[in-house]
């Protein structure tokens, strides 16, 4: 067996196995009580002590997707049998569906602007990208640096005037308004990624296929944006996900139309006041793609996070 | 190719590429590739900021489209500067950027550390760790009022139940003196991962090799933390302080989620007093000097920091 000096002893890794890990599940609680509350009855949700035990339903469910009003007396005596299991459900606490609620269109609404933003950031930022590692522009250290500067600026303070302007074009409350902001704003990052990514990929693969008549047009498309696939790809996670989780411009540039879900799931309300069950059912919906994403593309996107970073 | 031009010989040209490369020319092609990415940003960053810095010397008000704007120099200025409102806004901005950085570095660094023992399965807590900071922060931040609940909530429960204090005592987000802990709190669980991934990867970028020889000179364990490994971590560590200072400075979602900047103001960080300025009170031109202000503090700050951060690298 090889000695090291620089490998740590069992003791050690056993010792720092169990601190991380323990954090780790202190980490979780919040996630897990997300989860949990989702499928809580609305009195087990504000039991005291908190119940870890519970018979789980699905009424956090049914009240996210629609829309209730307090039971009419003449529903009452009303014989159940012949209603659908949800509106049984719903009945058994003395209200009654009137519709469904608004969380699918703003769920969608979150799809669209999400996938929609991050498509165009990533098909600019490549293209620049490119032409910044590849080509001699001018002042091309000041133009990325001020590239990248453009995210410093509060979210907040660029909301005024763009609040201004969307109003000016009639772009308030729109998807395609949301989608050109979003774009604007994922471009920076994209572009100082993909940069990031394509400076490495050596030049003399590009050189090669030049020489043996491939257009400057084939030879990127051909040559090098395969090689710089994975990079791309993971770029495109982080620009999804920022697009996924954005508030602040959200909630002062939309209000019904355009509206994405983080703004709206703090406001849902039951019947009787705050309904946690359901503000948790729709956090759940919310939060799990990304957390499923996390943990599947893990290599690629840890990577990303010390990579957009140290690089600078 | 119907493109086919004469190739422009000189500055554009890629070094150490032939030049028979067909098809458009390379100038063309950086233009064609370029010219997009810098139109959107014109339009949607750098036209917006001449905006706001024009509209910082008006009057104008959003809420009074009627009125005819004024032009009234620097007195939005002066008006926010002597203003004593933003000064115990900047204080409590103060306090929740220097608590978080202090907490996501310590507990950060630490994390990174033991992570770096590569105990068996570490790659997969690390990403467990991380889960937190890939989610909405408006919309955890408005679960977490409800662990913050006095009497039900789990947060309360845990604390009361570790502390033997009654868990129906204390409202974390309702009281003043505990309210600016309860953002510190949950921007702390949020954000810690963060700095724990730019730690890892400076921890992981030191070579085997210094520590080998550190071990031929008998230098103690301890001594090789103090002069290897803590020496080669900072400079990552300082941008993982950037970041987070940067980002902590711009905050909103949270915190509005959260406290909405109560009780009173005590919670109020700049962002959230910018939001009331802007499109509550709808003073549009004061609060674009009130922006303004803020994006030369940061962008001020961070270049004094870069500085710093270079030095240290040099050394």
């Amino acid at each position: 067996m090889s000695f090291s000096v620089t490998e740590p002893s069992s003791r050690q890794k056993w010792f720092a196995g169990i601190l991380v890990i323990g954090y780790a599940v202190i980490t979780l609680l919040p996630l897990f009580w997300i989860i949990a509350t989702g499928f809580k009855s609305a009195p087990d949700s504000i039991a005291y002590p908190p119940k870890v035990m519970f018979d789980p339903t699905v009424e956090g469910y049914v009240n996210l997707f629609t829309t209730q009003t307090r039971m009419p007396t003449d529903l009452i005596a009303e014989a159940r049998d012949q209603l659908p299991w949800y509106e049984q459900l719903v009945r058994e606490r003395g209200n009654t569906i009137v519709g469904a609620s608004r969380f699918p269109e703003r769920f969608f609404n979150s799809v669209i602007i999400g996938f929609g933003s991050t498509f165009f950031a990533i098909v600019l930022g490549t293209a620049a990208a490119y032409a910044f590692s590849r080509f001699r522009v001018p002042l091309k250290d000041d133009l990325l640096f001020f590239i990248l500067s453009t995210r410093m600026m509060p979210p907040i303070a660029v909301a005024i005037p763009i609040f201004l302007m969307f109003r000016q074009l009639g772009l308030n409350d729109t998807h395609a308004g949301m989608i050109l902001l979003y774009t604007a704003v994922n471009l920076s990052l994209a572009v100082w990624l993909i940069n990031g990514f394509i400076d490495e990929i050596p030049v003399e693969y590009e050189e090669a296929a030049l020489i043996d008549g491939y257009t400057r047009f084939q030879a990127f498309y051909k040559v090098v944006l395969p090689q710089a696939a994975t990079g791309i790809a993971s770029t495109a996670i982080f620009c999804l996900i920022f697009a996924w989780n954005e508030y602040a411009f959200a909630v002062l540039l939309t209000s019904g139309t355009a509206q994405t879900a983080p703004p709206f799931i703090p406001t849902i309300i039951g019947v009787a006041g705050q309904d946690w069950p359901a503000v948790a059912a729709g956090a759940t919906l919310f939060l799990l793609p990304v957390m499923v994403f996390t943990i599947l593309l893990r290599k690629h996107l840890l990577r990303g996070i010390t990579f957009g970073a140290v690089r600078k | 190719m119907s493109g086919k031009r004469n190739h422009q010989t000189g500055d554009d040209r890629p070094v150490g590429i032939a030049n028979h490369a067909k098809g458009l020319s390379d100038r063309a092609i950086a233009w064609l590739f370029i010219s997009p990415t810098i139109a959107i940003l014109l339009a949607i960053n750098i036209f917006p900021l001449i905006w706001t810095i024009y509209l910082s010397f008006t009057n104008y008000r959003v809420n009074r489209p009627n009125r005819a704007v004024e032009f009234i120099g620097l007195r939005n200025y002066e008006r926010i500067l002597s203003d004593t409102d933003i000064w115990i806004t900047m204080q409590a901005t103060a306090h929740f950027l220097f608590w978080t950085i202090v907490l996501q570095v310590l507990i950060g660094f630490t994390l990174a550390y033991f992570i770096n023992k590569k105990f068996k399965g570490n790659d997969l807590w690390t990403t467990i760790i991380v889960l937190p900071m890939m989610l909405s922060p408006a919309v955890v931040g408005n679960f977490w009022t409800f662990l913050y609940q006095p009497q039900i909530g789990l947060f309360n429960y845990v604390v009361g139940f570790l502390s033997g204090a009654d868990p129906s005592s204390f409202s974390m987000i309702g009281d003043v003196a505990l309210a600016p802990w309860a953002i510190v709190i949950v921007d702390t669980w949020m954000w810690t991962p963060f700095v724990m991934l730019i730690c890892l990867a400076g921890l992981r970028s030191i070579p085997d090799s210094i520590y080998e020889a550190a071990e031929c000179d008998r230098a103690s364990k301890w001594r090789q933390f103090w002069t290897i490994t803590i020496p080669m971590v900072l400079p990552f560590l300082m941008l993982a302080v950037l970041f987070r200072g940067i980002e902590n400075f711009k905050m909103f979602d949270l915190v509005v989620q959260l406290t909405g900047g109560g009780p009173g103001s005590i919670t109020e960080l700049t962002s959230i007093n910018l939001k009331r300025e802007a499109f509550e009170k709808w003073r549009t031109g004061y609060a674009s000097a009130y922006a303004v202000i803020l994006f030369v503090t940061v962008f001020g700050l961070a270049s004094i920091y870069v500085k710093a951060l270079n030095k240290v690298k040099d050394r």
